[in-house]
């Protein structure tokens, strides 16, 4: 963790601010019963980065390489077991979270589960005004959520109705809105449109994209499709099982991804074109990804690796610069 | 059976399959047609909701009720597969025609092994001695890509990972050497590169038996890595079909170019902002007059409003249905 310690930097849009910021974030989940008592699942182990005022910080990986629990842990929707959390410059590690939910939100992966079926919209979007107690009057509620839906492309009349009236994408829409209730300046995008039917999934990503430009957001944007990572991040971290194994600008990691991970992960993605795809040569991982309960020693990548030497097997490689902004973690650079 | 490479296999017709629930019929196919070979890698393109697995459903005679086929013909081999009773059917499914899964820990069963599965699947349609279809169990676990198959033949579903499962259920599908494979979202629940290692072995595996597959997916990069042909599903019709390389480099129908432009490619070089389509899909219980597809189609006639296109020929086995095709006449008609 030594060589971790020096936070990775780089030059991002916006003005440059650190808006977040973890060093050495370790999220550990302790296993409950069977075979496995006693230890834990180590979701998160060791991730330090800066996100930039005014980006979007993309996070791939597959399932289970944690990249979820890291969301979470970030916003404090779990305490960290470890390791340090910025916001602005201040450790909200251990802070009491109320002031600060109002400048970080989360939009979740499935949008039925995460609305109250029980509430209308209108109550949904609402309840986040109330709390923070942002709206004065009742006329005054009325407009701001009327101004929200209108935001995310419903309408007012649509306050009164309840989830389950709206199709997926809708539902995303209403999720959407109530994160923006708050005008927050930072939110988390857990897998936000995977839920969605193709044709509607570029809608979303569109007006995510129209939203950070009008609001000034910043986003950290998790999924498994680095196809639309890459498309709507600045930079791009990839973790595998627990670790940040590389991070840097987005179209640097095509031209240019230095961990064996990335490179297996971007050439595993099928490219809708026939003709590239019956010239490309795939590099094919041998077999699962390890439990993050009883994660490989050394490098944790050594089991599937292709490049695999001794070294790999003992010793933890550091995450290093390798070029301007370009940081990875391997024995091979 | 690769002398039979190229004849015909299955022909669909005029098929319609609806579902009769309480809020009334929702046509859930509502009308395909085509034509597959034996040797032939097919893709089915759709959205959720747009009747692709029902279609392949119907054909293993798996549709459960309030589901029923309401019209048309199904012909497997020369025969009509719509007019086999139960006992015909069962040895059609997992003998002839065999179908895998999109979650595969759904479709084994939890309370077997893995060995006692696969020795079902071929005693039961082959008749061949236990012994012997252990054996040829382990010849198709290895071929499947399945390291120490007499471990793995001992063992129960839940101790395998998702990406084993489905080398299991492959396995599984393939044991009685089935003309065709319907393989419904096979790779939708893995992870990427696991998704990469299923789809090498289903090439792999279909270049040695030369089986035909019908390979349902929403996933178009998954589609121009795997199928011959192409067709696209909309609201439970096929709207556009042909060669993978026709469909991807002249896509006709605007719900098919809609698609293509609304991805974003893992390939590109630099940012281009995403063209979606806009509006929701259809809601199959009120399904507009017309085409399905008219009130999100940016090119809509007032035609297209009213009644649905007829197929246009543009190659020998490029078809398309949509009045696009014919817009001179029918605006000519509207003047």
């Amino acid at each position: 963790m030594n060589e971790a310690n020096a936070s990775p930097t780089t030059t991002a849009p916006g003005d440059g601010n650190v808006l977040v910021e973890i060093q050495n974030l370790k999220k550990y989940f302790p296993v409950k019963g069977g075979k496995g008592e006693g230890r834990y699942v180590r979701a998160v182990e060791d991730v330090s980065f800066q996100i930039h005022e005014g980006e979007t910080l993309g996070l791939v990986g597959e399932s289970g390489c944690g990249k979820t629990t890291l969301g979470r842990t970030i916003i404090r929707l779990y305490d960290p077991t470890e390791g340090r959390i910025f916001y602005r410059g201040q450790d909200i590690t251990t802070a009491k979270m109320l002031p600060y939910r109002r400048k970080m939100q989360i939009i979740f992966q499935d949008p039925a589960a995460s609305l109250d079926p029980r509430m209308t919209v209108g109550e949904i979007v609402g309840e986040a005004l109330d709390i923070h107690g942002l709206t004065d009057t009742k006329q005054d509620r009325k407009d701001r959520i009327a101004e929200l839906l209108s935001q995310v492309g419903l309408n007012s009349e649509q306050a009164n109705r309840y989830p389950h009236e709206f199709s997926g994408g809708q539902q995303q829409r209403i999720g959407i809105a109530r994160a923006l209730a708050v005008q927050p300046e930072f939110i988390v995008c857990d897998e936000p449109i995977s839920a969605l039917d193709v044709s509607i999934q570029s809608q979303i990503v569109n007006m995510l994209e129209d939203m950070q430009a009008e609001l000034k957001l910043t986003y950290l944007f998790i999924a498994h499709d680095i196809s639309v990572v890459r498309h709507i991040s600045n930079r791009i971290g990839v973790m595998y099982l627990g670790k940040l194994v590389e991070l840097t600008e987005s179209y640097e990691l095509n031209r240019n991804p230095l961990h064996p991970y990335t490179q297996t992960l971007l050439s595993a993605v099928p490219i809708p074109d026939p003709q590239k795809s019956r010239e490309k040569h795939r590099m094919i991982l041998e077999g699962d990804i390890p439990s993050p309960i009883n994660p490989p020693t050394g490098c944790r990548f050594h089991t599937r690796c292709p490049y695999a030497m001794e070294r790999c097997k003992t010793e933890d490689p550091p995450f290093l610069e390798h070029a301007p902004g370009h940081f990875a973690a391997c024995h091979l650079l | 059976m690769s002398e039979k490479n190229g004849d015909l296999l299955l022909q669909v017709e005029d098929l319609k399959v609806s579902f009769f629930t309480p809020a009334g019929e929702v046509k859930a196919v509502g009308g395909i047609s085509y034509q597959l070979h034996h040797g032939e890698v097919m893709g089915i393109v759709g959205e959720s909701g747009s009747g692709k697995s029902v279609e392949a459903y119907s054909i293993m005679g798996l549709l459960q009720s309030p589901g029923r086929v309401v019209g048309g013909s199904i012909t497997l081999s020369g025969e009509d597969v719509l007019a086999y009773d139960k006992h015909q059917m069962r040895e059609l499914r997992g003998g002839k025609v065999s179908m895998i899964f999109q979650n595969p820990m759904t479709s084994l069963n939890p309370v077997y092994t893995v060995g006692n599965q696969i020795v079902e699947a071929l005693t039961t349609h082959k008749k061949v001695p236990r012994e012997e279809a252990r054996r040829r169990g382990l010849e198709m676990l290895e071929l499947v890509g399945i390291n120490n198959p007499e471990k793995r033949m001992k063992q129960y579903p839940h101790e395998l990972s998702g990406g084993m499962r489905q080398r299991i259920m492959i396995a599984l599908a393939l044991i009685c050497e089935p003309d065709l494979l319907i393989a419904d979202e096979p790779t939708t629940a893995l992870d990427v590169t696991i998704q990469a290692q299923i789809l090498e072995l289903m090439k792999d595996i279909q270049k040695k038996t030369h089986m035909a597959i019908i390979f349902i997916t929403h996933n178009l990069g998954v589609v121009a890595d795997i199928c011959d042909r192409v067709s696209v599903m909309y609201a439970g019709r096929i709207v556009e079909t042909g060669t993978v390389d026709e469909i991807f480099y002249t896509p006709t129908h605007p719900y098919t170019l809609g698609l293509l432009r609304s991805m974003p490619r893992v390939d590109a070089e630099s940012y281009e902002r995403l063209i979606p389509i806009q509006g929701t899909p259809v809601d199959m219980l009120n399904p507009p007059e017309g085409c399905p597809f008219a009130p999100r189609c940016e090119h809509a006639m007032k035609i297209c409003l009213n009644q649905y296109p007829p197929a246009t020929q543009l190659g020998e086995g490029h078809m398309v249905n949509c009045w696009l095709m014919q817009k001179d006449q029918v605006l000519e008609k509207e003047a």
